[in-house]
């Protein structure tokens, strides 16, 4: 990100980076570094200090004693994890979720944003288009009270509705075979007409005189939208699948949290859940530390080989 | 089939004009999808209690009622959350947005020295993070257990919206810079007078994102919050989508004056005055996120 531009400043030479001394620079523009400094201050203790306090991985952590104080244990926390049961329950579930996400929710907005891409009246288009953007500002909590009012099996719309047609309500809240769908339902209800904003914003950039000209010449929807559209925005497309697989193991938890119960546990605990169970509401601390770090580490190592791939082929990547 | 060939104007095909409709119709069908989950809760919640369980949907109500809202006012807390999660809000988007744009400007400066390193510790965080446990430990180490500052200080400065800002500070022209200099401005009246005054749509959009953040918020709050009083909006909702029936039945004589308890059409007010807020501020601010997105889109 950091390009060796050759400063051409304001005043003229004495901004120069190689002319100026340090101290001087420092002088020169101390207002600078004081408006740094608040976010900085933050930045160490709200984000590298929590990083710092993953020693705790290491050990046999207890209030008491303290992050210092407590013994050190080696790798047992991780080694009990590994062998424990839950873990490949946890991988079966994050991953499941995840991929049903990449194969349904990530084209959706794509394909959203093909369609509206067609569409030439613009107020339609606004219309649409504000509508669809709605449910992103919602909070997970809303949502969850708006399934739970449309798909519960006592009162809910759907199941009303269902009964009336078939004969038979369908539980889809509290089984485990339909928690995955439920999931990646929601995200789909929610995310799909935000998700189009980037791929639009790509699309904007397209001088529609390449649409004339291609038209002109005797070119098909399809055509211009393979030859034209498509490649607009495969830089963005392929950005976004980046973020996305390097995310795979972030499922959301606060969704999952809220729509996960007795009955669907078996395919609804994931990492964060599972984490926050064991760390917040068994004070298994040391050892819920070592899942979370695991989970940092393969999330980390995912998003940094997703973008050298990205860069392979051709694309500018993120980082 | 039709041979266009020249002339400004390209006549569309009998083929063609179907494939425009099936579009509209379906983006129209995706439009009406998004929407009716909200228009029926909020109509519910006006309705009474005997059309909720004799009707399976509607989107207006025979009889409108007030119960479920005075209901919901009288015995669930709603009020006080409502007013915990305005002040949250508040506060929080106000912090965030000082110290998101102070850390911003020095780094959009392209002659900052120090730069580098300061965008390396950003980026890092972005890919790397302690994690739930021990920042847990260390903000309650911090004394945060209980309080505000754990929901609001943790996420003061986020690495995606500074990027944002520093891309539009990064946008404005350095002529305006050049000219302040000149005038014996220093830093800080340059950031204060010039650079913040032009900084408008991204300022709006970043606070949106921001807001609606805290607002949202329910993990936060769960995890650090243990007093009652200090509850936000989407705790007290999700407390009343699971209990409220409990709750109504314990207050079924107390409600004899307004009818049946309208547990169901409560759920539903609950959650209209949880939304109402956010879709007030949306349409205010919708122009500008547009635009403080598409500057973000391109790689930070």
């Amino acid at each position: 990100m950091a390009k060796k531009k050759m400063i051409k400043l304001p005043d003229g030479s004495e901004y120069e980076a190689n002319r100026t001394s340090n101290s001087k620079y420092f002088k020169q523009h101390i207002w600078l570094y004081l408006l740094l400094l608040p976010g900085l201050i933050y930045m160490i203790m709200f984000r590298y200090v929590p990083m710092g306090g993953l020693i705790i991985a290491f050990k046999d952590y207890s209030p008491f004693k303290g992050m210092w104080g407590s013994p050190w244990v080696g790798f047992q926390n991780f080694t009990k994890f590994f062998s424990n049961n839950d873990f490949p329950k946890l991988l079966t579930n994050t991953l499941g979720i995840s991929l049903l996400q990449l194969v349904l929710y990530f084209p959706a907005p794509i394909i959203l944003s093909l369609f509206l891409n067609e569409v030439k009246n613009m107020a339609y288009k606004r219309c649409v288009q504000t509508l669809v953007y709605i449910p992103h500002f919602v909070s997970w909590v809303i949502i969850a009270s708006l399934t739970y009012q449309l798909f519960n099996v006592t009162d809910g719309v759907f199941n009303i509705i269902a009964k009336n047609l078939t004969g038979s309500t369908f539980d889809i809240l509290s089984k485990a075979s339909t928690f995955w769908g439920l999931i990646v339902g929601q995200d789909i209800w929610r995310e799909t007409g935000y998700g189009t904003i980037v791929f639009l914003a790509a699309l904007s950039g397209v001088d529609q005189e390449l649409y004339e000209a291609a038209r002109v010449d005797g070119a098909g929807r399809w055509r211009l939208m393979w030859h034209i559209t498509l490649p607009a925005i495969r830089g963005t497309i392929i950005m976004m699948l980046i973020l996305r697989v390097g995310g795979i193991l972030n499922t959301g938890y606060e969704q999952i949290f809220l729509m996960r119960n007795d009955l669907n546990l078996a395919r609804a605990e994931v990492f964060d859940t599972y984490i926050y169970t064991k760390g917040i509401k068994n004070g298994m601390y040391s050892f819920s530390s070592a899942v979370g770090m695991f989970k940092a580490i393969v999330g980390m190592v995912l998003v940094l080989t997703s973008d050298r791939v990205a860069k392979w082929f051709g694309e500018s990547g993120v980082y | 089939m039709a041979k266009s060939k020249s002339g400004a104007k390209v006549k569309k095909s009998l083929g063609d004009r179907i494939v425009d409709v099936i579009i509209y119709v379906v983006l129209g069908l995706i439009a009406i999808s998004t929407i009716l989950p909200f228009l029926y809760v909020f109509a519910g919640s006006f309705a009474t209690e005997k059309e909720l369980t004799e009707k399976a949907f509607f989107i207006v109500p025979t009889i409108w009622s007030l119960n479920a809202y005075k209901y919901a006012i009288r015995t669930a807390n709603i009020l006080r959350g409502l007013r915990n999660s305005i002040i949250l809000t508040a506060v929080g988007t106000t912090m965030c947005m000082l110290f998101s744009l102070t850390f911003a400007y020095p780094l959009s400066k392209s002659h900052f020295r120090g730069r580098n390193f300061v965008m390396n510790m950003v980026i890092i965080t972005m890919l790397f993070s302690g994690g739930m446990i021990p920042s847990f430990i260390v903000y309650r180490a911090y004394g945060l257990y209980d309080t505000y500052g754990a929901l609001i200080l943790p996420g003061l400065i986020s690495p995606f919206n500074m990027i944002i800002i520093k891309k539009f500070f990064q946008g404005l022209p350095v002529e305006l810079d050049e000219a302040s200099y000149m005038d014996g401005a220093n830093d800080l009246q340059i950031f204060a007078k010039v650079a913040l005054p032009l900084s408008k749509p991204v300022i709006a959009s970043i606070s949106l994102f921001y807001g609606v953040g805290f607002w949202n918020d329910y993990f936060g709050s769960m995890i650090y919050l243990q007093s009652a009083e200090k509850y936000p909006i989407q705790i007290q909702l999700r407390s009343i989508i699971l209990q409220s029936s409990a709750i109504v039945d314990n207050m079924a004589n107390d409600f004899d004056m307004y009818g049946t308890p309208p547990d169901k059409a409560v759920k539903m007010a609950c959650t209209v005055i949880a939304t109402v807020p956010i879709l007030c501020v949306y349409p205010f601010v919708q122009k500008y996120f547009t635009k403080g997105v598409m500057v973000g889109a391109v790689k930070g």
